[in-house]
């Protein structure tokens, strides 16, 4: 049987959301915070209960690499991570499985398209905390083996542009590999909406009062991003992510967004909008489409 | 001064995990064990790294975990194998380097968390350099928004935290001089610096290193960066840091132990001994900053619409304002814009009141109303002088209140004006309507520059009260 996707995930990934859950694999604990964007993850949650798929594939712009697209080939993680920017929040320790069958095929399928591509097979690497956060937010049971991808920089190197065109060509990799693996999958885009950020911090994390989004422009370019989302322009969204990018400071260089929207097919379809909030002033949206519907 | 050595190595890990699939990286290993040799030789006891890998967002964070081990494997590079580390921390060193950064206005903290991903570059370095612990370490981030003033600024708390105690300390920036990575795997045979522009410009680079001119390097880091730094995480801001821990001069013996391309980037290891020769004045003469009065506190109110920018404390044409002064006989208010010099507000001598010359900056936050007569750059801004004019006048009734006498008892006005066929009409028109019943005397100069970009600006005498 020919496999699928049969949603994809907008998951931002700031640690700040699983510290406000306090799982028992994190070692600090909060005592509240940023509850809108965690309760629009528990919408997701529960849709995503009614949808049966094997495999989260996840792209996240902190595994960074300059030298191609890599993908996790291990079978099996057990570590600890530590965000090395908000440390005090995230210390997690997490036990995972990879689907390398899977990853394999898509690193093959995106070589033979052209672009470069590697296996990481070092049994001690450590799984990025994007990766990790949107997992564990989208999946908190870690059940579901994984495909991790990483953010190859063409931005840093090239432009937004290019980065587009590469992230398109690993989308149309990752839905043949998918269609050949037999396989229904639910891919994640890890990343915020716009992403100019706070460079203080409050002395207790969690104040809500001392959280709002950075700018009104950023508040402006989000709510545009996801009124066009909303509205199934999709693809007119991904022709103004240079700009999106640009003026937002968005994380979407990292390439993640754009694959997810070119392995869906550009939906014409909506969004379904979970939840949006803001996370140390950047812009972030909890968002689902369904190829298959609900 | 307790700095015996600065040293200049690339993170990338070929020169550690795979020296012999090229020659060049085998010459960087060998320069890594030169630069070993000498820090052994002139007795460093502790070597304080700054990592351009280590990216920080809130503030510099400085590592304190007294012995962190672990497994560790590059991002990127994760197929040259595992890195096992363990590693000495001065974690006392680290508290006394984040409380002066702190003194200097910066913001700092210190991480102890087993487990904290120490970057790549100075896991090299460490395993590299001090491969038997033999001296303490210190490692801090390069923060990925700071600029020149905030790196300068932790260059000069590392100093400080370093002057404070007696350990001999070497400087360690982690650093690669051209930074572009072929985008796809090369045989390692046929590396090379990925282009000729950017081997010139490490050519150069390594020229002025070699003479010792550290300062200079400093100067250039923008257009450094501008030529051949890809715009990665961190800017190329690691020589402002270095200088600044080291004294911000060129007086050193440079070495260039190694020098060859790091799968396209250029990678050097260099050393830098404080000597007494005099390598030259310096290139340039940029400002120089002790402390950094930016203003990153974004969470108190939203910035309705626009990026944050600094405030204007941090205009750096603008004087470090004071403040007051506060001996007998002197009168202070903080309803009235505090002194940009050592001076009160206001002074009595017998019946009379003396009052320091009056601007119109507002108290408190030290705007301008009308604006200012020029930007940061000196260009120029349309302002207006008769809300400049009121706003003097309203600073001076304020200090003759706090003075328990008041506009009214005012004798003697000298004005300054910054331009006198701009401006005489607008100030003469609003000093009419507040000084005509009062009669004052008055002589109005034109001058031609007034210590912060205002206009105008009165000297007062008046009657004190009657006690
Ligand atoms: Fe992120």
């Amino acid at each position: 049987m020919s496999g699928s996707i049969v949603a994809g995930v907008l998951a931002p990934h700031p640690p700040h959301l699983v510290y406000a859950e306090n799982p028992p694999q994190n070692e600090p604990t909060a005592e509240c915070g940023w509850e809108t964007l965690r309760w629009g993850y528990e919408r997701l949650r529960k849709d995503l209960e009614g949808i049966d798929y094997d495999t989260l594939v996840v792209l996240s712009p902190h595994w960074q690499t300059y030298v191609g697209t890599h993908f996790l080939g291990v079978p099996h993680f057990k570590s600890l991570s530590v965000d090395p920017v908000f440390p005090n929040l995230f210390r997690f320790h997490y036990e995972l499985d990879v689907d390398v069958a899977l990853a394999q095929a898509i690193c093959s399928q995106a070589g033979g398209a052209g672009l470069v591509t590697k296996m990481m097979e070092n049994p001690d690497f450590r799984v990025d905390y994007g990766t990790i956060v949107s997992c564990h937010m989208t999946r908190p049971q870690w059940d579901k083996p994984i495909v991790g991808i990483s953010s190859c920089r063409a931005t840093s190197y090239y432009s937004v542009e290019v980065m587009q065109k590469q992230a398109a060509v690993l989308a149309e990799a990752t839905r043949k590999a998918v269609e050949e693996s037999g396989r229904r999958v639910v891919l994640i885009a890890s990343n915020s909406l716009s992403h100019s950020h706070f460079t203080t911090e409050s002395a207790v994390p969690e104040d809500m009062s001392k959280e709002h989004i950075m700018s009104h422009g950023q508040h402006m370019w989000d709510m545009r991003a996801i009124d066009l989302l909303r509205k199934g322009k999709t693809q007119q969204f991904v022709d103004e992510m240079p700009e999106f990018t640009s003026q937002a400071i968005s994380e979407t260089d990292a390439g993640a967004f754009t694959w997810m929207l070119h392995a869906l097919g550009m939906p014409e379809y909506e969004a379904e909008l979970y939840g949006y909030g803001t996370v140390i002033g950047t812009g972030n949206a909890v968002m689902a489409w369904y190829p298959e519907g609900k | 001064m307790s700095i015996v050595k600065g040293i200049i190595v690339p993170g990338i890990p070929h020169p550690l995990l795979c020296p012999e699939k090229n020659e060049g990286w085998t010459r960087l290993r060998e320069g890594f064990e030169a630069a070993r040799k000498e820090l052994e030789e002139c007795g460093a006891e502790r070597i304080v790294i700054y990592s351009t890998m280590w990216p920080s967002v809130i503030g510099h964070q400085i590592q304190a975990d007294p012995e962190p081990e672990w497994v560790h494997v590059d991002e990127l590079f994760h197929d040259l194998g595992s890195i096992p580390y363990k590693f000495k921390i001065d974690a006392e060193f680290g508290h006394s380097f984040q409380a002066a950064a702190e003194a200097r206005g910066l913001m700092a903290r210190t991480v102890a968390y087993h487990g904290f991903p120490i970057d790549t570059g100075s896991v090299v370095a460490l395993k590299l350099l001090n491969p038997d612990n033999r001296m303490s370490a210190s490692i801090v981030s390069s923060n990925v928004y700071a600029d020149r003033a905030e790196t300068v600024v932790l260059g000069k708390a590392a100093r400080d935290a370093i002057e404070a105690s007696d350990l001999k300390t070497a400087i360690v920036v982690v650093m690669t001089l051209s930074n572009r990575l072929f985008t796809d795997y090369i045989d390692p045979a046929s590396d090379h610096i990925h282009s000729p522009k950017d081997e010139e410009w490490n050519d150069k680079l390594l020229e002025f290193l070699g003479g010792g001119r550290l300062e200079d390097v400093a100067q250039l880091s923008r257009t450094i960066q501008d030529q051949i730094r890809v715009h990665k995480v961190v800017n190329f801001k690691p020589m402002w840091w270095m200088s600044a821990v080291m004294g911000q001069h060129n007086r050193y013996d440079g070495a260039v132990h190694a020098y060859a391309p790091l799968f396209g980037t250029g990678g050097a290891v260099v050393s830098l001994t404080p000597s007494n020769e005099v390598a030259g004045d310096k290139e340039y003469d940029e400002e120089d900053v002790e402390v950094f009065q930016g203003n990153r506190t974004v969470l108190g109110a939203s910035t309705d619409g626009v990026q944050q920018k600094p405030t204007s404390e941090s205009n750096s044409q603008a004087p470090t304002l004071r403040t007051t002064t506060t001996p007998a006989a002197v009168i202070n208010t903080d309803t009235a814009p505090a002194p940009v010099g050592a001076y009160p507000h206001a002074r009595q001598e017998g019946g009379l009141l003396y009052l320091s010359g009056v601007g119109p900056r507002q108290p408190g936050t030290n705007a301008i109303p009308g604006g200012p007569i020029k930007d940061e750059n000196g260009d120029a801004l349309n302002y207006d002088i008769e809300a400049q004019t009121e706003a003097v006048i309203e600073n001076i009734s304020k200090i003759l209140i706090a003075s328990g006498s008041s506009l009214d008892e005012v004798i003697d006005v000298t004005a300054f004006l910054v331009d006198m066929d701009r401006d005489f009409a607008g100030y003469n028109k609003v000093y009419a309507k507040h000084f005509t019943p009062i009669g004052a005397t008055r002589t109005t100069i034109a001058i031609r520059a007034l210590p912060t970009p205002i206009a105008v600006e009165f000297k007062v005498v008046a009657r004190a009260p009657k006690s």
